[in-house]
């Protein structure tokens, strides 16, 4: 039992914000200690464990070809490409982002958007603006679930649609655990396809509480923005 | 035969190359720790492939691994100023190339694909193209490559340093995150080598009825997302669940159809990731991106989602799996 601190030591370090790598690294050294690996074979599980994970980066082939793109203005024209999307309201808006980011993700594409390059310059704007289009202006608490609710399309979005792609890092993961602890040998084909039922269940249901939003911001909005309404209308 | 070793150097040496780039880059005042990092990094990819062969000791391997992470642990490693374009060029550029831009982005999953449903199949003199298990990850290497050439065509673009400098100060931006996924991977590792997973194999089935395949798969499930909440990310949850449960209950025992209980057990541990605090990168930061008072609001938003996406998968393996 008393191998478990070593997920004591994760728990704790990552809830006093130590830096993520060194949590990792410490747990490693404690749970190997503890599970009465001699130091040296400590040092060896990192070296093999690092050995058999590089698939995991190995996406970093990538990176040239992306910052390439990005520097002839990929990102701008994702932008625009969005932009012609701008009548919607606030949560079809939304759930079409999901959709967007659930297929660029399943294409491989996971770099394309994300929260600082696409969440907070413009679905966040854009789906603010479609609120206050519609109802008037916004108050603090629905400004707060818009954007936190734009933050959620980009995350279930990515986690539910990735693992389609079968040269995402999780696939890899999966094949290349199980293939060297249990000498089997698995296709990421496979898993990928068995992603997607619940890629299907991810857009259905949060889709559906995306477009909820829009009933939710009629009834905060409307009530927030009678008095301003019955102003106008006494003039 | 081409190997997926080819594609391990290649991005080792790409590593390299980098890190040579930012020893030279004044701009990064940290540009001797960055470079140790990223030079190592480099250099145990390609010394990797010995000790997967086992013909070098994992040691010195180990010993890099450690050193890499004090070094971004305490915070040696920095970024530089990247050589870019200005928005307005970019602007200028996509108002020009339009989107012909997504056409190399998309070669790159799609020769993937190919490479892996149709490449695969294909020999030369009764031996295999790609070298066989590894077709996914050559994909990816080929894909990469093509997509550079066709974009570098297209771009007439003549520099091949311009991409790696692009490719290098990515790199620095995403910074030791990068490394993250591979650690957390060997944690799982390790923690399988020192019984964690038997640990919690022993306190499952000590609630676990015998027998009773929904039960187990309930456990699996919820067991994923559980230990994802706890660690934050399901790549160090997934071999410890997996020891525990997975492999030796659902697969063994009840002869589940290994990819799908697999894959749909990440996917319950990817629930996990959407309400924990520790996936601070999905989470938490993007409330401070965003500006919002309540810094779990995506959390919040996320949560019932969570909860139905976990029963359905549930549902999903208990009906396909098996």
């Amino acid at each position: 039992m008393i191998v478990l601190l070593g997920v004591l030591v994760v728990v704790v370090g990552f809830a006093t914000k130590r830096n993520a790598l060194l949590v990792v690294g410490v747990a490693g050294i404690v749970t190997g200690l503890l599970g009465g690996l001699s130091p040296q074979e400590v040092l060896a599980a990192f070296g093999t464990g690092f050995a058999s994970s590089r698939a995991v980066t190995i996406f970093a082939i990538t990176l040239p070809v992306i910052g390439l793109l990005e520097r002839y203005g990929l990102q701008e024209q994702a932008r625009r490409l969005i932009a012609r999307f701008a009548k919607l309201t606030t949560g079809r808006f939304l759930a079409l982002y999901l959709g967007m980011r659930q297929i660029g993700a399943a294409v491989g594409l996971t770099h394309v958007f994300g929260h600082a390059q696409t969440v907070r310059p413009l679905a966040v704007p854009m789906a603010e603006g479609a609120a206050e289009r519609k109802h008037g202006r916004l108050t603090d608490k629905g400004r707060e679930k818009v954007r936190s609710f734009s933050a959620s399309a980009d995350n279930v979005g990515l986690f539910f649609g990735e693992d389609v792609f079968l040269a995402v890092g999780s696939i890899l993961l999966i094949t290349s655990f199980v293939n060297t602890t249990y000498n089997t040998h698995l296709e990421p084909l496979h898993l990928a396809l068995w992603a997607i039922p619940s890629a299907l269940c991810a857009f259905a249901v949060h889709g559906w509480r995306l477009l909820r939003l829009d009933r939710y911001l009629e009834r905060e909005l409307v009530a927030a923005n009678i008095e301003p309404v019955a102003e106008g209308a006494a003039k | 035969m081409i190997k997926a070793e080819w594609f391990y150097w290649l991005v080792g040496l790409s590593f390299l190359v980098m890190a040579s780039q930012m020893l030279t880059d004044r701009s990064n005042p940290k540009r001797f720790g960055t470079t140790a990092f990223w030079g190592l990094l480099g250099a145990g990819f390609i010394y990797s492939s010995w000790v997967v062969e086992k013909k070098a000791p994992a040691e010195p391997l180990g010993a890099a691994v450690l050193v890499m992470v004090l070094l971004a642990g305490f915070g040696f490693t920095g970024r530089g100023t990247p050589r870019t374009t200005t928005p307005e060029q970019r602007e200028a550029s996509a108002l020009k190339l339009g989107n012909k831009l997504f056409v190399p982005a998309l070669a790159i999953p799609v020769v993937a694909l190919l490479c892996a449903v149709l490449v695969k199949k294909l020999s030369i003199g009764g031996e295999p193209i790609l070298q066989e298990g590894s077709e996914t990850i050559l994909g990816l290497g080929i894909g990469a490559v093509v997509a550079l050439v066709v974009g570098m065509i297209m771009l007439r673009e003549k520099r091949i340093s311009v991409p790696v400098q692009a490719g290098r100060s990515m790199l620095e931006s995403m910074g030791w995150a990068m490394l993250l996924p591979q650690l957390l991977a060997t944690l799982g590792t390790i923690f399988q080598l020192s019984g964690v997973g038997t640990q919690v194999g022993k306190l499952a089935t000590s609630v676990l009825p015998e027998d009773s395949l929904y039960v187990a798969v309930v456990v699996y499930c919820i067991g994923m997302a559980l230990f994802t909440v706890i660690m934050g990310n399901a790549f160090a949850a997934f071999p410890v669940m997996t020891a525990a449960v997975g492999w030796p209950v659902l697969i063994e025992h009840f002869h589940g159809d290994a990819p799908a209980v697999l894959a749909i057990g990440m996917l319950a541990g990817f629930c996990g990731t959407l309400v924990t605090p520790m996936a601070a990168n999905f989470n938490i930061v993007p409330s401070a991106l965003l500006e919002l008072k309540d810094q779990y609001g995506p959390i919040k938003a996320q949560l019932p989602t969570a909860g139905v996406l976990l029963g359905c998968n549930i549902v999903v393996m208990a009906l396909f799996a098996f």
